[in-house]
């Protein structure tokens, strides 16, 4: 096996990981963490696809991750604020019960 | 000079936001007033550029692709362009006798308001799959942080339910970017059309950013976190949510679909779309049939009208794409209108629930009038914006025979006549006027009137009819292709 294919299937593994935390999760703090460990698997990804095959990483998709990873932390932050304020407001940080906006 | 132009419109909103952020409170109209007045005056030399030239490039910062920033200006972003900066003013009317700008929920509204604007003029504009996924990110968080301007609980879990779909729509489109450089080795959206061949790869990075982009844009049926969003903002918030913030979405998975995979000959993605597209027809309009409350109504209605933009992929010819861009303005004129009226009467009756509307036409004539007006449009009656793009859609699918399209369109139609006729018989029809105990308070005139401009420039569309289609024509990527 290559190191390669390590990376994609570490890659792959936390991804499901994330899908299944984001579907199974009540906790909306449970959600954001997997919603970061899918954004992770996807990073561990584009830098495998990076990989240097002439000993010279590419530049490019390291930029991207970089830029990526401000992107989710500012993302989370502002979900984090977010749930913050619906648990002030409803008493409860999950999205259990939906009045399906009808009030 | 032309490059100045360009770069005060994306950076004019975001210097507006952060000067919002740091001047005192009786700055901040004056503020306001600075940064959103020229933005019409930057578009006019554009629109002469683009009659001229077709299309205008920039490097950002001189580096070209694949590894630099590309900005490309071209009709299609051009429309679209025009429509949100006629929006973030018209709308921004009706916003701002709500949301006074020198008060504590101007200073969380108005800033937001402005990186929205800044988030969709760097989308429309940028020519790169990865700037492209910044600027989404842009949008939705500045249009979650404005949903959340509402405050009820319901608000702020609408928002927070359309936040983690929109994540987790952001990753998946994500991935297909980092497929896709993997693959091609660039990421700007028109080398992509020679870089990427059709394959396994490439087909599995173009799945995944359309999935995402699905998502994004609510088509059925991954549309579940709409109504609940668009039903529960701020009226003027809806607006824009539901006239062009859904709509970049598509405006890109139209650029991936026409430009990046423009020669792939996709008959079947391109029909699912289409079916896609049908199914949110009938079922977006068959929820708006039963829904209690009259912003519920309009959010549903948004859910079937988006449906129309996807008929283009099984139709894909000129006329196809003329109407889908004609559509895509007439739907935002007019559903920006719908949703101010809305917000109005929900400010002034206190609920919008449909039985207490019955004989609001006396009460808030203005506001009724918008309403109406803004439904002949998206029913589709002649001679509204609405009625050309939904009769380029039928004469398209005549062209082609292709009869279950034409009944589809037809169909959807109608059924936008029962719901919006629904809602007005429930207004003005009434035997006995139970709304008249009810104490009102008068909406402003400022948002009234800025309703009713919206109204009455959906209907002025359908006269106007023959600048639009001549810039839809030159963003046809089917003439460009040899």
């Amino acid at each position: 096996m290559s190191s390669a294919m390590l990376y994609v299937l570490v890659a792959a593994g936390l991804f499901g990981i994330g899908v299944y935390g984001l579907i199974i999760a009540g906790h909306l703090l449970r959600k954001l963490f997997a919603i970061n460990i899918m954004g992770n698997a996807i990073f561990v990804l584009m830098v495998a696809a990076s990989a240097p095959l002439d000993g010279r990483p590419d530049a490019v998709p390291q930029a991207l991750v970089l830029t990526g990873i401000v992107i989710a932390v500012s993302a989370t932050a502002f979900a984090l604020a977010l749930m913050v304020q619906l648990y002030r407001v409803t008493g409860q940080a999950s999205l259990e019960q939906d009045p399906d906006g009808d009030d | 000079m032309t490059e100045a132009l360009l770069a005060a419109l994306v950076f004019l909103p975001v210097l507006g936001a952060c000067l919002l952020l740091l001047a005192p409170a009786s700055w901040r109209a004056a503020i306001l007033l600075v940064v959103t007045v020229p933005l019409p005056f930057c578009l006019l030399p554009l629109t002469v550029l683009i009659a001229d030239a077709g299309l205008f490039e920039m490097a950002l910062a001189g580096h070209p692709a694949p590894l630099g920033i590309r900005w490309r200006l071209d009709a299609l972003s051009l429309l679209i362009l025009w429509l949100n900066v006629s929006l973030m003013i018209l709308v921004g009317l009706a916003a701002s006798a709500r949301f006074a700008p020198a008060s504590v929920e101007g200073l969380r509204f108005w800033p937001l308001w402005l990186l929205l604007a800044a988030g969709i003029h760097a989308l429309l504009l940028s020519a790169d799959l990865f700037n492209l996924y910044v600027t989404l990110e842009l949008v939705t968080l500045a249009g979650i942080g404005l949903i959340a301007t509402g405050g009820s609980g319901a608000a702020l879990r609408a928002a927070m339910r359309y936040l983690l779909l929109a994540l987790m729509a952001s990753l998946l489109y994500l991935l297909g970017v980092g497929l896709v450089y993997a693959e091609a080795g660039t990421l700007d959206l028109y080398q992509l059309g020679e870089a990427l061949e059709p394959g396994l790869l490439s087909a599995t990075a173009l799945v995944l950013m359309l999935a995402g982009l699905l998502v994004k844009s609510a088509v059925f049926p991954l549309h579940a976190w709409l109504p609940a969003a668009h039903g529960n903002a701020p009226g003027p918030v809806s607006a824009l949510l539901s006239a062009i913030v859904v709509k970049v979405s598509i405006y890109i998975i139209w650029r991936l679909w026409f430009w990046t995979a423009g020669d792939w000959q996709l008959p079947a993605p391109g029909l699912l779309l289409g079916l896609l597209g049908g199914g949110a027809i009938l079922y977006g309009s068959a929820l708006a049939l039963v829904q209690k409350r009259l912003k519920m109504v309009v959010a549903y209605s948004t859910v079937a009208q988006l449906g129309y933009l996807m008929l283009i992929f099984p139709l894909s010819n000129l006329l196809a794409w003329q109407a889908a861009g004609y559509h895509l303005v007439a739907h935002g004129l007019a559903k920006a209108a719908l949703f101010v009226a809305a917000g109005n009467i929900l400010v002034s009756l206190g609920s919008d629930r449909l039985r207490r509307l019955a004989g609001l036409d006396q009460r808030l004539p203005m506001d009724v009038f918008t309403l109406a007006l803004a439904s002949v449009s998206l029913m589709g009656l002649p001679p509204s914006g609405g009625f050309v793009g939904k009769w380029l859609f039928l004469q398209a699918a005549y062209e082609q025979g292709a009869w279950g399209w034409m009944a589809l369109i037809a169909l959807g139609g109608l059924l936008a006549a029962a719901y919006l006729f629904r809602v007005l018989a429930l207004t003005c029809f009434h035997p006995r006027s139970h709304g008249h105990s009810t104490r009102l308070r008068e909406p402003p005139t400022l948002a009234s009137l800025a309703g009713l401009l919206l109204a009455l420039a959906a209907i002025g569309l359908g006269f106007a009819s023959a600048p639009i289609l001549g810039l839809l024509e030159a963003a046809w990527p089917g003439a460009m292709a040899p």
